[in-house]
């Protein structure tokens, strides 16, 4: 299992638009990925479960990832919501 | 027959289509065949992705890419395995059926969002909603009206059309529009005018009178119509076409002339927007300037601000289109009729006069401030001026000019280049405002007379209101002398005046405005060409005499009369 904290930067936190960009590309890997808010987890493949997180700018999340592809997943998840998402 | 209100000029022959907002009465049955009923509910998954899928090819091709992707979060919804399961689920251990089923999960999740405490994830809401409309009229094996990507040309009739509907409307297929609220100003009336599409409003019950494919005409400029008429009618209406497309070639031949009264008196017709692809409609019209760019447009039908860049580059497009004309901006007027919902701004009780317009302006300047960076990023691509509504005192221009300053230092210190011609106005349509016009016009370079307002204001009448729309005058007294005070106090400080009211292009009231020394009439595309044959026709002279006679009478009717009888001569 890999682990990150990671803050949110994407100028409208986790909204619609950067949530479908997310869902799209951990539906690429088979392993679990979610994102840890006050203790919740959030599945990063179930655009309803992240919108519900509710994740704003600068809101610090975790990160996790396990599974058989978890180190090719967690190296592309964290680049993408790391960066921009807005673009 | 059936009879309405008047709202754009033109006659409509075509097919009945009746646009309702779609209402779901979902019975809870229960079944035995749980396989049959998940696989019905893959079907229409998939039938609504599929429909989905164009729909945002569509919207990407008509809006851009960036409107576009909201369709793709839709379509995301749809393929959740959360919200799949969860439906899945509920068949299954209920033993319900799929439209059933769907329904219960669609509103726990609608619930969900509801209750979120990030203003733009409640409005999430309402993008389930659509997905979930969608998904239940595939499983009831119904058909979702999408107005975007109407195949046949229509007659739409509707109850009320909302900014919206009018926005995402696939407009080469729609021939006229009936609906059963509005007045001559509401929205759908002035959206109607802009289009050139015929249109009639506050046709009582005419959803329920008319069914779908039923043949329908109508005049628009009567406000009259029929439902499958016999053939004398038809033919009737045919002849009335042809000779109202006819008069519209004749005017055409004015297109590219400049506005002269017969005395050789120079006046500038405008044209009043509300998006950038309304500009084509503006020069087909012979627009000598846009006098009012509403931006509010860009602000609507979303859920999040408009970003500085979207705003500029809508700004620049409207700029770079008028090839140097002249081009007015009106900064944010919002509220009154007009929400945006993800500024939470509470509901009141008295709208008109509530927290709207410069107000949002000035109380929230991080809105403002965005939307002043981008109009004086624009400015260097044409001819702009910017413009301040709702205006009542002397202290707000002055505030929204200390903020504009403060941007354009921002600006200098980043080295962003503007124009330094950009000239500031502002509407006046508070009579308060036009009380004071002497001190007004000090701060600013012109004004821009917002007759719709100004009339609600000065005679105490809401125009929204049927009960007395009958109050709301034009050819009332105080707003002839209103209009006249504010036009003569800004001549007196040199300035020009402009007018970007319905008053503008109306042609029985053009001949006052033009003797009362108008510089600027801003109207609704159609209406350019009518008022340009108009006034060429007219000696500013005669109707400056006329306009004195005019304000010492007593009553609008003895104004109608007597501008009638005078131009009749």
């Amino acid at each position: 299992m890999l682990e990150k904290l990671i803050v949110i930067k994407s100028e409208t936190g986790l909204h619609a638009r950067p949530a479908a960009l997310i869902v799209k590309e951990a539906q690429k890997y088979r392993s679990k990925i979610a994102l840890v808010k006050n203790d919740n987890e959030y599945s990063c493949k179930s655009i309803m479960n992240l919108l519900s997180s509710g994740a704003r700018k600068d809101e610090e999340v975790l990160l996790r990832v396990s599974g058989e592809d978890e180190e090719a997943a967690f190296e592309a998840l964290a680049k993408l919501l790391e960066g921009n998402l807005e673009a | 027959m059936f009879k309405g209100i008047s709202a754009s000029a033109g006659i409509a022959i075509g097919k009945a289509l009746i646009y309702k907002s779609q209402k779901f009465n979902i019975e809870k049955a229960n079944i035995d065949d749980v396989d049959g009923e998940i696989d019905q509910l893959k079907h229409s998954i998939d039938a609504t992705i599929l429909q989905l899928e164009k729909v945002k090819a569509e919207a990407e091709r008509k809006m851009g890419l960036d409107k576009a992707a909201i369709f793709e979060a839709h379509i995301m919804i749809l393929m959740d395995p959360e919200f799949i399961n969860d439906i899945k689920n509920k068949i299954i251990k209920e033993k319900v059926c799929s439209p059933y089923a769907a329904n219960e999960v669609i509103k726990s999740f609608i619930s969900i969002f509801e209750a979120m405490e990030d203003d733009y994830l409640r409005e999430r809401a309402s993008d389930i909603k659509d997905v979930g409309k969608r998904l239940l009229n595939n499983l009831l094996g119904r058909e979702t009206i999408d107005l975007s990507k109407l195949s046949e040309e229509v007659v739409l009739v509707a109850h009320d059309l909302t900014p919206s509907d009018t926005a995402t409307m696939n407009l080469e297929k729609v021939l006229g529009f009936i609906t059963e609220i509005g007045g001559s100003t509401s929205h759908t009336a002035i959206m109607a005018r802009n289009l050139e599409v015929p249109a009639i409003v506050g046709v009582n019950n005419i959803t329920m009178m008319v069914k779908d494919g039923d043949t329908i005409v109508f005049d628009g400029q009567e406000g009259i119509g029929y439902r499958n008429p016999d053939m004398h009618i038809m033919e009737e209406y045919s002849v009335k076409k042809k000779y109202f497309e006819l008069k519209r070639r004749e005017l055409f031949r004015l297109k590219d002339q400049a506005t002269y009264s017969k005395d050789k008196r120079k006046v500038e017709l405008g044209c009043n927007i509300g998006t950038p692809r309304d500009v084509k409609m503006a020069l087909k019209n012979g627009a000598e300037g846009i006098g009012l760019y509403r931006t509010e447009f860009l602000f609507m039908n979303r859920s999040n601000m408009p970003t500085e860049e979207e705003q500029f580059q809508a700004y620049k497009e409207v700029l770079e289109e008028m090839e140097g004309k002249p081009v007015i901006i009106r900064t944010l007027d919002i509220g009154g009729d007009k929400e945006l919902p993800y500024l939470n701004l509470p509901k009141e009780a008295n709208p008109f006069l509530g927290y709207r317009a410069i107000r949002i302006s000035l109380n929230q300047p991080e809105i403002f401030k965005v939307q002043l960076r981008a109009l004086l990023r624009s400015s260097l691509y044409g001819n702009l001026k910017i413009m301040y509504p709702m205006i009542s005192s002397v202290e707000e221009v002055r505030a929204a000019n200390e903020i504009l300053e403060d941007v354009k230092r921002e600006l200098k210190e980043k080295s962003i280049e503007y124009s330094n011609q950009i000239e500031i106005g502002i509407m006046i349509e508070i009579p308060a405002a036009a009380v004071i016009g002497d001190l007004l016009i000090k701060e600013v370079d012109f004004f821009s007379i917002g007759t719709n307002d100004l009339i609600q204001y000065s005679t105490a009448v809401d125009r929204l209101n049927e009960g007395v729309s009958y109050l709301y005058e034009p050819f009332h007294p105080a707003v002839l002398r209103l209009i006249k005070l504010i036009i003569d106090y800004a001549h007196a400080d040199g300035k020009w005046v402009g007018m970007c009211g319905e008053m503008a292009g109306d042609l029985n009231i053009i001949p006052i405005l033009l003797g009362l020394g108008l510089d600027e009439f801003s109207m609704n595309a159609s209406a350019i060409l009518p008022a340009r044959k108009l006034i060429a026709e007219l000696s500013y002279l005669e109707m400056k005499k006329l306009a004195e006679e005019t304000l010492i009478l007593s009553t609008s009717k003895e104004i109608r009369n007597f501008i009638a009888e005078n131009l009749k001569k």
